[in-house]
């Protein structure tokens, strides 16, 4: 319940949380919205000693129309992915899996930069952004890059951010003319998914990102390729647990994952 | 230890605090609001929601220096209605039995007011979705959503 | 509403009518007064160190990093204790079991008290508990009934209390199978599992103790103040009058809080060592290991039974996991399911057994039901499982085996001797229930649905349900280390006409306040809001019991009751004495007294109490202060509420998932004192058995280590993910008490889990499902169909 003790540092600016996080390394995380990093503190699953909170960077909450993409700032938060009518109209799969994030009051609080930042695989949005084949948009010392959302998430909890880096951009393709689905299954209304489905098919865009089938959010890529290849929904589906390696754990049997897969790949399709 | 500035329910408070105390403890032992209760320590149950910048939040999972500079409400913070003892989702709490042990409620009022706020007339649906965040253990819920039906016909008019 | 009618001239019945709560303004504002907001100066907080281990022996407890943290006042363990005797309830026949303040040499379950930090605040108490170091020698691990059994048979088998030489304690052994049973045309056998649960009220547990020259004062959230306050007293040898309890505002309880936890007397210890306040207050995870746990109990049923449905013969073996630390009241439970096993039935043969078995577990004790929900559970899955054999309508079993409405009292035949249903309408119920479902409409739209693989499958269950409350007749509540089974109750008018109402139970939700001064109000004919009621204070109530067992209406409403005759009938006498006319001619009403057929000529209830306090107005033979009535209030028999549930499900063909469409409940608990109370009470009960059904269960690994320790894991529902609820009511008044009234607090939890296990089940049926355990996961629904792909 109570967080180990730790030094706090408010950053200003962007480049002002880059240098903090170079001078602290390893010991150091940022806060955004907190509710990822919070909970994992309250049970000393996580104990930094220097908080970076860059909750005040309001300049970095925005969803912008840039041409070719939408851009969203990473302090958007989610509440704001949610109920923002470009995305609604551009990226509506994005709009609606934010409003299964947690619950309304976590809604308010967390952000997009946290969630993709946090890097878990069970968490909704990294899911979306890689069935959308988005881009990360990522701060150092050194200069700006920009990381495909496929070669972002690399482990449990671990992204391709290095220690000293900020996310601070999540740009993704318009697609307001694809089929969309957002299939999430779980047991109360604000659980965790135990298995969920991001699916985008229609007017040339076929991406199927997974929640909660292995340690890092994955795509569907065989489902995609047999589609791709003229398969039928029911016999692509039928691949969605291809390259998966789900756990077993108190929630579901790897089994019983692997079978949700299908169904919720199957179902995601048929909506879209 | 870092000092903070908050204005809880209209009035400005400052304290120095240790960065890792939570919201919910600066509410209640700093500034002895001990109507925002605590029931969990993995931000399931929302006993502990309260309104920080006008939206609900769960203050168990916010820091004290997070809200520093902002505005917060706690349940002691509602303000009653024209012609009501209390802010008509209170009062539709009292009229539909909507509390029992009373533990779950102020977080549970203050997550209806926002709801009201943003929605003025919801279905039993939406309520019973916008309260996913929310646990009771004593009225299995249907006559919290009856009380803020009763709030959603019955408050004044904007 | 009532105030208006009564302006109107009339006077509306308060018992029976939806008056709204006297509790709620306090709670509503956010001033209520929970244990953990109320702040005593210099006040120190204890936390403990917890065992990480299920069994071990403790090796060495290192304290000196954690000793020296800031804040830290002391750190103890149980050789800093050695004086305590060890926590009270249990017999002395049972002296290996009594449980010591703290660890003491083993540790038996997962979060067992091994050391106590006390430091300034919570923050500095949870660092420097994380500090302190335990080596542990681990042992065997027992983690559940079977495991724990298991090792009986082995002579070199682990006994987790060595001196005991036993992990099983049989309290009723068991009888060769009776010849009813064994020449039954039919038999079948069954065993039921009933989850191991947990109360989870939100509040969690939380206590200060205050030990000051003067003597204890405690402030616990807590059921049975008095209960804790004559324990204390006896644990630390001091006199009753040296020691204050106070049960303030109680976020929840649901049996929960009966029980005695460490700290109740670690904290008053603590304060008397160092002279300070010190306040317990766990969080959610300390909770969820450290509150005694509820149910984790198994049923091993045969049933003797003719092609007509109706039982002959019923023979239950209840195996009740009593946890680490067995507590009264968990010993206990397993009585009340042996005496309950048959339901609403007329069973001719019915013997039942009991086994005790300890486990490296939390303690298992009472969780809403205690008991009986396991009773109810089984006795209904067994009609339907009779039902499914022989091919007829679950409903039409359970007509050929009701009890009759002409047939009460009924000797149960689990214990003729002692235990009687004092009255009921099942066949009503049933009725009633089926009228509002439109139960054969149903019955024809399941066989459309399920005929349509594009349509979740349908499923319809019934539970009659029978419950035991009112808690209870003499030596019924001391055989779990009560002072009684009675409660009180006193009622004190003071000189401005208003009463003073002081009880002896202890409410965290119920409404008592409310329902109580409309028994009082209905009774002596005051005003509803000249009545206060009071509770959950040692020093305001000489003596009480508590509030269990659906026992506060019942016994303690009776009991307010009769002291409120007591105060009319003198209040009368001082009446008609002011206004010179007989007894029997003065009129009562919240306005005060008036002479029949002379309405002008009145004395307000200020006027007749402040002269009860002037002897010089008082009749011959009553003196000053005569408006006082106490009553301690014995009944004959406990009370059986009932009742008739209904669920429908929709079952998801490919993922398994459950989805509850309808859920109807038709309860009779006699008389209603307060109809929006009463149909509160059920719809939280219902919830709660709902979520045993299909979400709730607290897991433990091959290890012992919990795996449901959080409210992550550990699925308490939301409203979005629980059904409305379809209340309906039959009354049959109870002859017990004075009220009719049998109580409702538990109703829901006993007979709504049954309800959506039939309906699970009968969804299945196509696919020869003849049980499922609860939670009906949706993964255990997969398997149980097969698996099925979805892909045709």
């Amino acid at each position: 319940m109570i967080p180990s003790a730790f030094d706090y540092i408010r950053a200003d600016s962007a480049e002002a949380a880059i240098a903090a996080l170079t001078e602290h390394g390893d010991e150091a995380k940022l806060l955004a919205g907190g509710h990822s990093l919070v909970p994992l503190m309250k049970l000393r699953l996580a104990s930094p000693s220097v908080i970076i909170d860059i909750g005040r960077l309001s300049d970095l909450s925005y969803v912008r129309d840039e041409g070719d993409h939408i851009a969203i700032g990473a302090m958007t938060r989610h509440r704001d992915v949610e109920h923002s009518e470009m995305l609604a109209a551009q990226v509506p799969i994005l709009a609606h899996a934010a409003s299964h994030v947690g619950d309304p009051q976590v809604r308010n609080r967390g952000t997009i930069g946290g969630s993709l930042a946090h890097g878990d695989g069970a968490s909704d949005l990294p899911a979306v952004i890689l069935a959308l084949g988005g881009k990360l948009i990522v701060q150092g010392p050194g200069g700006t890059r920009s990381i495909s959302a496929s070669e972002f998430f690399q482990g449990f909890l671990e992204t391709a951010l290095e220690p000293d880096e900020l996310l601070t951009e999540i740009q993704v393709t318009k697609v307001p003319n694809a089929g969309w689905s957002y299939q999430k299954f779980n047991r109360r209304a604000m659980d965790w998914a135990i298995v969920g489905a991001a699916v985008v098919h229609g007017a040339g865009h076929t991406g199927i990102g997974l929640v909660n089938m292995s340690t890092i959010p994955v795509r569907a890529t065989a489902v995609e390729e047999a589609l791709a290849g003229g398969a039928s929904i029911a016999d692509a589906s039928a691949l969605a647990d291809v390259g998966t390696e789900p756990s077993s754990d108190l929630h579901g049997s790897s089994d019983y994952r692997r079978h949700l897969a299908k169904v919720l790949v199957r179902r995601g399709l048929e909506a879209c | 230890m870092t000092e903070v500035n908050i204005s809880v329910n209209g009035a400005h408070t400052s304290a120095e605090v240790a960065p890792r105390t939570l919201l919910v403890h600066y509410l209640r032992e700093e500034l002895g609001l001990t109507g925002t209760h605590v029931g969990c320590d993995t931000s399931n149950c929302g006993a502990c929601t309260v309104h920080l910048d006008g939206q609900a939040v769960k203050s168990c999972t916010v820091l004290a220096v997070q809200a520093d500079g902002f505005a917060v409400t706690t349940i002691e913070g509602l303000q009653p209605a024209e012609g009501m003892d209390y802010h008509p989702v209170q009062q539709g709490f009292h009229e539909c039995h909507g509390l029992q042990c009373g533990y779950c409620t102020p977080g549970m009022v203050m997550a209806c007011v926002a709801l009201l706020d943003e929605n003025p007339h919801p279905t039993e649906v939406e309520i019973r979705t916008s309260l996913e965040g929310n646990l009771c253990r004593c009225t299995g819920y249907q006559m919290i959503v009856d009380s803020v039906l009763w709030a959603a016909e019955h408050a004044p008019a904007k | 509403m009532w105030q208006a009618a009564h302006q109107r001239g009339k006077r509306m019945s308060l018992v029976g009518a939806a008056v709204k709560r006297k509790e709620d303004p306090n709670l509503l504002v956010g001033r209520g007064r929970f244990v953990d907001d109320i702040k005593l100066p210099g006040a120190l907080f204890m936390t403990f160190v917890r065992s990480t281990e299920a069994h071990a022996r403790i090796l060495s407890i290192d304290t000196n990093e954690a000793t020296a943290m800031p804040g830290v006042v002391a750190i103890y363990t149980i050789d800093d204790f050695a004086d305590l005797p060890t926590i009270p309830g249990l017999p002395p026949e049972v002296a290996p079991l009594h449980r010591p303040v703290l660890a003491k040499g083993t540790v038996r379950f997962v979060g067992d008290p091994v050391a106590v930090v006390v430091a300034e605040d919570r923050y500095q108490a949870a660092d420097a508990a994380e500090a302190v170091l335990v080596d542990y020698d681990p042992l065997p691990v027992l983690p559940s009934i079977d495991t724990s059994l298991a090792a009986m048979a082995d002579p070199e088998g682990t006994r987790i209390y060595p001196d005991l030489q036993t992990n099983a304690l049989p309290i009723f052994p068991e009888e060769p199978p009776a010849p009813e049973l064994l020449n039954a045309p039919m038999r079948l056998a069954q065993t039921f599992i009933n989850n191991r649960c947990s109360a989870v009220p939100i509040e969690p547990l939380a206590v200060i103790a205050d030990w000051a020259p003067s003597g204890l004062t405690v402030h616990a959230t807590f059921q049975a103040p008095h209960h804790l306050r004559n324990q204390l007293t006896l644990f630390f040898g001091i006199p009753q009058h040296e020691c204050r309890v106070i049960a303030p505002d109680v976020g929840g309880g649901f049996g929960s809080k009966i029980c005695f936890y460490p700290e109740f007397f670690l904290a008053p210890a603590i304060s008397r060592k160092l002279g300070r306040p010190v306040k317990a207050a766990q969080t959610r995870t300390e909770a969820m290991l450290h509150m005694h746990h509820g149910r984790a109990q198994r049923n091993d049923v045969e049933v003797g039974f003719d092609a007509t449905g109706k039982v002959h013969a019923l023979r239950v073996h209840t195996y009740q996991d009593v946890g680490s630390y067995p507590d009264p009241t968990g010993m206990g439970l397993g009585v009340l399911t042996s005496w309950m096993s048959c339901g609403v039935y007329a069973i001719p043969v019915a013997q039942t057994a009991l086994t005790n078995v300890i486990t490296n577990t939390t303690p298992v004790a009472a969780y809403r039901g205690a008991g009986r929900p396991e009773a109810s559970f089984l006795i209904e899955r067994t009609m339907d499982m009779i039902a499914d054999e022989l091919g007829l309508d679950p409903a039409a079993v359970r007509y050929t085996n009701f009890i009759q409405a002409d047939q009460f009292p009924y000797p149960a035949a689990t214990n003729p001797e002692a235990v009687f249903y004092d009255s009921g309408n099942y066949p009503a119920a049933l009725d009633e229930l089926k009228r509002m479902m439109g139960y054969d409409a149903l019955l024809a739209e399941q066989t459309a649905r399920n005929a349509d693989p594009s349509q979740p499958l349908m499923g319809i269950g019934l539970s009659c349900w029978l419950e035991i409350a009112g808690f209870g007749p003499n030596g019924s509540l001391e055989g779990f280390g009560h002072l009684g089974s009675w409660e009180s109750a006193q009622i004190r008018i003071q000189p401005d006409g208003t009463a003073i109402v002081s009880a002896g139970t202890s409410p965290h939700g119920q409404g008592n306040a409310t329902a109580f001064a409309q028994i009082a109000g209905d009774a002596m004919g005051i005003d509803f809001d000249a009545i206060h009621v009071r509770f959950g204070d040692t020093e305001t109530q000489q003596q009480g019991i508590g509030t269990m067992g659906s026992r506060a209406i019942a016994v303690c409403g009776d009991a307010i009751k009769k002291a409120s005759v007591q105060i009319r009938e003198r209040a009368v006498q001082i009446a008609a004495h002011m206004l010179e006319a007989a007894p029997e001619d003065i009129e009562v009403s919240a306005d005060g007294f008036a002479v029949r057929g002379t309405p002008a000529v009145t004395k307000s209830w200020a006027d007749v109490a402040t002269a009860a306090f002037q002897p010089l107005q008082l009749p011959e033979g009553m003196g000053a202060g005569t408006l006082d009535a106490t009553v301690f209030n014995e009944v004959p028999n406990f009370s059986f509420p009932s009742g008739a549930y209904g669920c429908i499900v929709g079952i998801d063909r490919v993922t398994g998932d459950v989805n509850i469409e309808r859920y109807v409940v038709v309860d009779d608990c006699g008389t209603v004192i307060n109809p929006l109370l009463a149909e509160g009470q059920v719809h939280g009960g219902v919830a709660q058995g709902i979520s045993q059904a299909l979400y709730e269960h607290f897991t433990y690994d091959e290890n012992g280590q919990p795996q449901t320790s959080t409210l992550v894991d550990y699925l308490v529902p939301a409203a979005s993910d629980l059904p409305s609820y379809e209340s309906g009511r039959i009354v049959t008044p109870t002859p017990v008490n004075s009220l009719g009234a049998k109580g409702i607090g538990e109703s829901g939890a006993v007979g709504a889990p049954p309800a959506v296990v039939n309906a699970v089940v009968d969804a299945l049926s196509g696919f020869g499902v003849r049980h499922m355990d609860m939670p009906c996961t949706p993964e255990k629904v997969w398997h149980a169909m097969g698996q099925p792909t979805g892909s045709n």
